[in-house]
């Protein structure tokens, strides 16, 4: 190992037994998970003191919502199987998963994007009422979240997968830590959809 | 880390099963809302319920939850109780009129 390499990228780190990347990657999902739990809790205690609260089917685009549920699932798949192509060390298939992944990713917002301009046309706002405030603060967060998954797939997707001629395995480990916040985000729509939506 | 391609490819076996599995408790939580039970705690609790059980699949097998470092499992552990600590706190707006008879 050269002094200028970092250490631990591909070896687990003798104490923890995982590489440096996902010891991080999840510290940082654990911030996450509170940044998201505060805003749900909010909702909690807002919808429980509200006198009125509207069900979210009454207001939102239940079957748009569903649509997008279906593709975010997708984008996860393809994503773990971009990964679990590399580990199988063809490239081809990594190049096109990943592809998918991020083609799914414009697909989401450009639903989301539909569903916002019809509540703006509609002269609906955050500042409308609580359930509006609460409804585009929490998908509107999840949507930056998205944007910046897509910025890092992007970048894995293509100037980045240099890395792979030279190291590999780095490349492939980089890959896993892009899916596992890739997941993360999955999995807090599979949240908001039914809570903000269905409920 | 170093798993044989046959291993890898039993991963990718499992993974069509859990898109499968996500995609049928999506229309199955889209399918209850339609029912509008009457109950609001029954329907908080089934949507809670497919969601955990989704969330839960996504988590295990998609983050390889289910063959992780202790580690992990450790800053998961911590994770879940100040979550829990979180999702509590809007008890504490109550907390004057625990208690008291309305």
């Amino acid at each position: 190992m050269s002094a200028e390499e970092i250490p631990y990228t591909v070896e687990p780190h003798p104490v923890t037994g995982v590489y440096n990347g996902k010891l991080g990657l999840w510290l940082f999902l654990a911030s996450e998970v509170m940044l998201f739990g505060a805003l749900f809790s909010t909702l909690v205690l807002l919808r429980v003191g509200a006198a009125d609260w509207p069900h979210g089917w009454e207001l939102l685009n239940v079957p748009l919502a569903t649509l997008n549920t279906f593709v975010l699932i997708g984008s996860s798949v393809t994503m773990v199987m971009a990964w679990a192509s590399l580990k199988l060390d063809d490239f081809g298939k990594f190049k096109l998963y990943m592809g998918v992944t991020v083609l799914l990713s414009f697909v989401f917002l450009v639903v989301k994007y539909f569903e916002y301009t019809h509540k703006f046309h509609l002269g609906i706002s955050p500042a409308t009422n609580n359930f509006y405030a609460t409804y585009f603060t929490m998908t509107g967060l999840h949507g930056l979240h998205i944007i910046g998954g897509i910025v890092v797939n992007l970048y894995l997707l293509f100037p980045g997968n240099a890395l792979w001629k030279t190291a590999p395995e780095q490349f492939t480990n980089r890959v896993e830590c892009a899916g596992l916040y890739w997941h993360f985000v999955d999995l807090v729509w599979i949240f908001l959809f039914p809570i903000l939506y269905l409920l | 880390m170093a798993e044989s391609a046959e291993e890898i490819r039993h991963h990718i076996r499992v993974y069509m099963m859990v898109f499968g599995a996500l995609a049928v408790l999506t229309l199955v939580t889209v399918a209850v809302s339609y029912l509008h039970i009457e109950s609001i705690a029954a329907t908080i609790m089934v949507a809670l319920a497919i969601a955990s059980v989704k969330g839960a699949l996504v988590a295990g097998y998609f983050m390889h939850l289910v063959s992780e470092k202790q580690i992990i499992y450790w800053i998961l552990i911590l994770t879940v109780a100040f979550f829990i600590v979180l999702m509590l706190l809007p008890l504490l707006t109550d907390i004057s009129t625990v208690g008291i008879p309305v």
